[in-house]
């Protein structure tokens, strides 16, 4: 199993890394059972993702795979961020091994858990919003 | 590997020099076939009788009690499958522990397909296994038990005398997988009742692809390997010369000095524990701290994975091993680390060190100030951590 280089760039200078302090909507995802748990918090403003911060418990897939989704959403509206996908994220990383796919899928899980954090609290309806990581492993293995 | 540091010998080990030179003359001078009626042959045969002599001499054994084998895992094979196999018509019993090797699992997975009946011991939160347990387990079905010498990831060693002891007072055959173990602690074969010990060259500065089984006279596993009367008719296929002279030559050195190299090693694994214990809060030693292989540590380092622990020190050169699931590629983290008790984000986040000839204390301290930041970083962007 080896790391494309764009993936070893985003283990070695991951981007948005940290907790945001206003943060208005947060999402978390996985479990520590699996080796991996996301945790992204935003802070949204007229429906746009002003910043984003990620704290990635995981492998160096899972932490490359929360830097590049971070990227991916910051700035875009709620409906934008929602049309990211793990296909998105792993195109970004030049490629994953296959037993790393499931670190894309928790990456966009992630994105998902968090929004509908900010509906939940906020009472807005978003369609296209994804139920989050049940903690089932083996349901996203291979999803791509 | 030019500029690496490497933590990794319970993996595998580099070929000593002084092995490769008594190998070489095996490849293309005296590379003829030991089974051969000409006088050239002869040279190969006498080497191949030669090596097994010194090799039997390392363990206790008698010459014609070693078998040659591919390595490691064709040894747990022949042994556990042939013991099995030889014996199913006094029972279809056998007892090993949770934590052993794949070669010696898989094989005992397989076999319970096959009909047998597998009781999986568990070791103790440090690691060992209880001799009384085992022998709770016997029935009067059981027809072999199978328990590894040390443990490969925790360095575990365990009562192989006692073990023996009840083995041979039952009257069942006993078989462990000493892979780890030879050349890094004495062995007795005759001493400690073994009956069937597995060996791999390449854990002690020997080449890959050879092994042996030591088989007690007059235990008779069922033939593994079928096709030419080589090792006397028990494992077929023309013997690897270079590499049975390896084996010998590396074996004989490692016996030479297996005091003196337990000494130096187990002081340097001491001073790296007490270093790491003393440097990195949340950290745990797995296994039991004296109980172990001179020169094995395993560290769980808490709210963080071992995969990006591994990746991280290799950026800086640093070679080690992680029973993290995601070095594996499976869901599941160590066998042996869940099989002391540990939870899954605490095996997911363990380290291993296993120490050899070539480190120094030098880059103990090298290793000791990467892993200060590394585990730093990777908490600081863990969910599980908070800071106080």
């Amino acid at each position: 199993m080896e790391y494309t280089k764009e993936v070893m760039e985003h283990f070695v200078n991951p981007h948005n890394v940290g907790e945001l302090e206003n943060a208005n909507a947060v999402g978390e995802v996985g479990n520590a059972k699996c080796g991996d748990i996301m945790r992204m918090s935003m802070y949204i403003e007229d429906g746009i993702i002003k910043d984003i911060r990620f704290k990635t418990f995981g492998c160096g897939a899972a932490i490359a795979t929360s830097s590049v989704a971070t990227d991916l959403v910051k700035g875009k509206t709620l409906e934008e961020a929602l049309m990211v996908t793990n296909k998105q994220v792993i195109d970004m990383l030049g490629g994953l091994p296959d037993v790393k796919i499931h670190c894309s899928v928790l990456a966009e899980e992630a994105i998902h858990a968090a929004i509908s954090n900010y509906c939940e609290t906020t009472g807005i309806e978003l369609p296209g919003l994804k139920k989050h990581c049940d903690g089932c492993c083996e349901c996203c293995k291979g999803e791509e | 590997m030019k500029g690496q540091i490497y933590f990794d010998h319970a993996a595998t080990t580099a070929v000593k020099p002084e092995v490769i030179a008594k190998m070489l003359p095996y490849f293309a001078v005296d590379y003829a076939n030991p089974s051969s009626v000409y006088s050239i042959s002869r040279t190969a045969r006498h080497a191949v009788e030669e090596s097994r002599e010194t090799i039997a001499q390392c363990i206790g054994a008698d010459k014609d009690e070693i078998y040659f084998t591919s390595g490691g895992t064709e040894a747990d094979n022949w042994a556990i499958r042939g013991s099995a196999y030889a014996n199913k018509n006094k029972g279809n019993h056998i007892i090993t522990t949770e934590f052993e090797h794949h070669a010696v699992l898989h094989t005992c997975k397989q076999l319970e397909k096959e009909g047998f009946e597998v009781t999986y011991i568990k070791p103790d939160s440090e690691g060992i296994i209880h001799t009384s347990d085992i022998e709770k387990a016997i029935t009067d079905k059981t027809i072999l038990i199978t328990i590894m010498f040390a443990n490969n990831e925790i360095g575990t060693i365990q009562p192989i005398y006692e073990i023996g002891k009840l083995a041979k007072e039952k009257g069942i055959l006993f078989h462990t997988d000493a892979v780890q173990a030879v050349g890094a602690v004495p062995i007795n074969v005759k001493e400690m009742n073994i009956d069937m010990l597995s060996m791999s060259a390449h854990k002690f500065y020997g080449p890959k692809g050879i092994g042996a089984l030591y088989v007690r006279k007059g235990v008779r596993p069922q033939v593994f390997m079928q096709g030419g009367a080589q090792e006397k008719n028990r494992r077929a296929g023309t013997e690897n010369v270079p590499g049975i002279v390896g084996f010998a030559a590396a074996l004989f050195d490692a016996c030479m000095h297996t005091e003196e190299n337990a000494l130096k090693l187990g002081q340097m694994r001491d001073y790296l524990i007490t270093e790491v214990m003393n440097k990195i809060p949340y950290v745990k030693l797995n296994g039991h701290i004296s109980k172990r292989l001179p020169n094995n540590a395993n560290f769980s380092f808490e709210f963080i994975e071992g995969e990006a622990l591994l990746l991280s020190l290799d950026l800086e050169g640093i070679a080690a091993s992680s029973g993290s699931a995601c070095t594996s590629g499976s869901l599941d983290p160590s066998h042996v680390l869940l099989s002391i008790g540990l939870p899954h984000e605490i095996a997911h986040g363990s380290l291993r060190i296993t120490l050899g000839d070539d480190n120094t204390y030098y880059q103990i301290d090298y290793l000791v100030e990467k892993l200060i930041t590394i585990v730093d970083r990777l908490r600081k962007m863990s969910p599980l951590y908070h800071e106080n």
